[in-house]
């Protein structure tokens, strides 16, 4: 386990918006410059900048390469990038953070999902050789999933509807997110389908974002928030991703990476879930024994606004917060990559 | 505080410009059975995966993985994607490296990889940028001005390039998965081959390759116990720095000097030339040899071109860089880096073969990319630190 106690200081998200015209570096830049000075420290003592984004999003090969330029990168740094999302960076600085060769690292992400058909772009994780040529689309994949678990009783198409109207209610409350509407899961399930099951409610609207996350080390950490949310557990795991060789009413790797994570030690008040499709919210907190006593989402969550690559990262400043404001003490942030759930990140954090 | 980690199974595919008989799926699992065979283990002794490569417009699969977590029978376990430019291959080792020396796993595969011929990879690095200016330059293009740099700052003679690519070319004839055997280069043909971008000759240009190289690492409790040869991780370091700038350095770029400092300081090595017996050298146009050299610390500045001419970096010479052929004989770019770090570690544990350098106790991987702004390095040895 983990020997060093690293925590989330400061975050930083853009508001989400559509059709933004705006480069990555522009994206970037601003969300970058808000948390260092909320910390009001030199870049300097920044020990490791990690990045996610993913190259097809921006129509360019090393697409993160300009990103660098908005770090501001001289003298020359460390940094790394990972090809995914930002929680994932976030990761990467985690473990640099626990070989002990840094105290403090920035991450950041971008996503800027309404530049392109990002149905069809995501479509091209898919097996190149058997899938992808038929163009089934995310939205079509996801859909398949939520059939399957309709089909066997896991959940019902009102359910999903609940989820859509909790999360764009409390969207009210969050000035960031994107869509918003004080709606009745009633009122949702009077719409049409978009890809049945599937209504517009049931996938997250994509949007154009960018976010940034300060993780500092013991004494660190400390110095530079009030009250730090502290990395208790962090796992990932990957499922295969091979139509029907998996089931598709649960999810084992959230289920595996949630125990290595500890969240069944003990409550969690707030859970921030990265689940672009509402009935995979469902899934992840059946996954991860999420009960009643848990908010999911309380800032609309990924469903009011995906910025694809930066939406995991979104969860973990969401969640963060709320332990930066006292609203919670013991929180989960969750981030999923690949279609259908298929690969997922949980992380437990706790205010002192 | 950190951990020691060792390299304990290194494993490449036979490299090809196109690797037909194949998938992507199947190119990466040649490579990685061949590095748990080298291991002696089993891919369910394996604790997490951390995969690499360049771009993923090279092949047309966005995050390949996520597709792969099949081929590579991750199922249950993570499965890490790192992507840092042509330093790929080098980050990515450094990044699984890390897993282990934090204490996270105990037992680290971790892959570069690149199927060019699924794409068109130099005019993938070079596309029409949406809300940028286009280069169109390829990266032959992108590099010659540096060269020319290079040449005008050191004196070089103009054919030091063509030197490095015969050397290069001719060792790469005593790698078995080496992409290019070509035995009959002389100095004499070199300068004859045609001039791509001046002052880059044909020949001094690395070829397009599919290709990976998996690494298996462990911690020190399980590498103590594991029988057979190890190459000990005794430092690593990564910088990296703007593409551009005024000003900026670009023959011998500061983040390489630092990125260089940072690895004989935590290695502990106080004269490199004497005391690394191999280097593996990203060099993807022959120049970038000395180049490298020099702004390695190896040789003084504008004295690289020199080690060169008095085949000082020759398989029997004070310093051999690439006896594997290197980047000039093999480039799948996202494999590249590791390549490079996977023959270091050969060379310390003695498994190189027929290019195996007598008595290498201490060897060097370097990778870099983007336009020489990001660097990756690591420090092997047969000996702990």
């Amino acid at each position: 386990m983990a020997r060093r106690d690293v925590a989330i200081v400061a975050t930083a998200q853009r508001p989400n918006q559509v059709g933004s015209t705006l480069t990555s570096v522009e994206l970037i830049l601003p969300v970058i410059n808000e948390v260092i000075e909320k910390l009001g420290i030199e870049r300097q003592k920044i020990g490791f900048w990690c990045h996610g984004s993913c190259d097809y999003m921006s129509g360019q090969p090393f697409s993160f390469v300009a990103a660098v330029d908005a770090i501001g990168a001289w003298p020359p740094i460390i940094e790394s990038h990972v090809e995914g999302d930002g929680a994932l960076a976030l990761y990467e600085a985690w473990v640099k953070i626990q070989t002990g060769e840094c105290d403090v690292a920035l991450v950041f992400s971008n996503g800027k999902t309404t530049s392109g058909p990002i149905d069809r772009i995501l479509n091209l994780q898919a097996d190149p050789y058997m899938v992808t040529p038929l163009w089934p689309g995310f939205d079509s994949l996801s859909a398949l999933q939520a059939r399957a678990c309709l089909d066997s009783n896991v959940l019902t198409e009102a359910d999903m509807a609940e989820v859509a109207a909790r999360s764009y209610r409390d969207a009210l409350n969050n000035p960031i997110a994107y869509a918003k509407e004080n709606v009745t899961a009633e009122q949702l399930l009077a719409r049409p389908y978009v890809t049945a099951p599937l209504r517009a409610h049931d996938c997250g609207v994509p949007v154009d974002g960018a976010n940034a996350v300060v993780l500092a080390a013991g004494d660190a950490a400390r110095g530079l928030a009030e009250r730090p949310a502290w990395i208790r557990g962090i796992d990932h795991r990957i499922d295969t991703q091979r139509l029907g060789a998996r089931s598709m009413t649960e999810s084992f790797s959230t289920a595996v990476a949630a125990h290595k994570a500890g969240v069944g030690d003990d409550r969690i008040d707030v859970a921030e879930l990265h689940a672009p499709y509402t009935h995979q919210e469902i899934l992840l907190r059946r996954a991860m024994n999420l009960g009643e006593g848990t908010h999911i989402n309380p800032s609309g969550g990924a469903l009011v606004s995906n910025p694809a690559m930066a939406a995991g990262l979104a969860r973990f400043a969401e969640a963060a917060e709320s332990v930066f404001s006292g609203s919670a003490d013991r929180v989960l942030a969750h981030c999923t990559s690949g279609p259908m759930l298929q690969q997922n990140l949980v992380c437990v954090m706790e205010g002192e | 505080m950190a951990d020691l980690c060792a390299v304990v199974g290194v494993g490449q595919t036979k490299h090809a410009s196109c690797r037909a008989d194949v998938s992507i799926a199947g190119l990466v699992r040649e490579a990685v059975d061949r590095a748990l065979a080298d291991a002696n283990i089993g891919i369910d002794d394996v604790d997490a995966i951390v995969i690499g490569k360049a771009p993923d417009p090279l092949e047309g699969v966005a995050m390949p993985e996520l597709w792969l977590a099949d081929a590579l029978a991750a199922h249950g376990k993570p499965v890490f994607r790192v992507h840092t430019a042509g330093s790929v291959g080098g980050s990515t080792a450094i990044v699984a490296a890390q897993h282990v020396m934090a204490g996270i796993h105990g037992t680290v595969l971790t892959i570069g990889f690149e199927k060019q011929s699924d794409g068109n990879a130099m005019w993938a690095l070079s596309v029409p940028i949406p809300f940028g200016m286009p280069v169109h330059a390829g990266a032959g293009g992108y590099f010659s001005p540096i060269v020319r740099g290079y040449i005008k700052r050191s004196g070089a003679p103009s054919h030091v390039g063509a030197m490095v690519a015969v050397k290069d070319r001719t060792n790469a004839c005593r790698n078995p998965y080496a992409h290019l055997h070509e035995p009959d280069w002389t100095l004499e043909k070199a300068l004859e081959s045609p001039m791509m971008w001046d002052p880059i000759r044909f020949v001094e240009t690395c070829p397009s390759s599919d290709g990976a190289m998996a690494l298996v690492l462990m911690s020190e409790e399980r590498a103590d116990k594991h029988a057979g040869p190890k190459a000990w991780v005794h430092a690593t370091a990564m910088r990296s720095e703007p593409t551009a700038f005024a000003g900026r350095e670009q023959v011998s770029p500061r983040a390489g000097e630092m990125c260089a400092e940072d690895l004989w300081r935590k290695g502990g090595i106080t004269n490199p030339a004497k005391e690394i017996d191999v280097a593996e050298i990203y060099v993807p146009f022959a120049w970038f040899e000395p180049m490298w050299l020099e702004n390695l610390g190896f040789a003084s500045r504008n004295e690289g071109w020199r080690w060169v001419e008095d085949g000082i970096t020759d398989i029997g010479g004070a310093l051999p860089v690439n006896p594997s052929g290197g980047v000039m004989s093999t480039n799948p770019i996202g494999a590249s880096g590791m390549l490079r770090f996977g023959e270091a570690a050969m060379q310390v544990m003695g498994k190189a073969g027929e290019h195996q350098i007598d008595g290498a106790r201490k060897a060097i991987g370097h990778a870099y990319g983007g336009g020489s702004q990001f660097f990756a390095m690591w420090l092997v040895s047969n000996g702990k630190p």
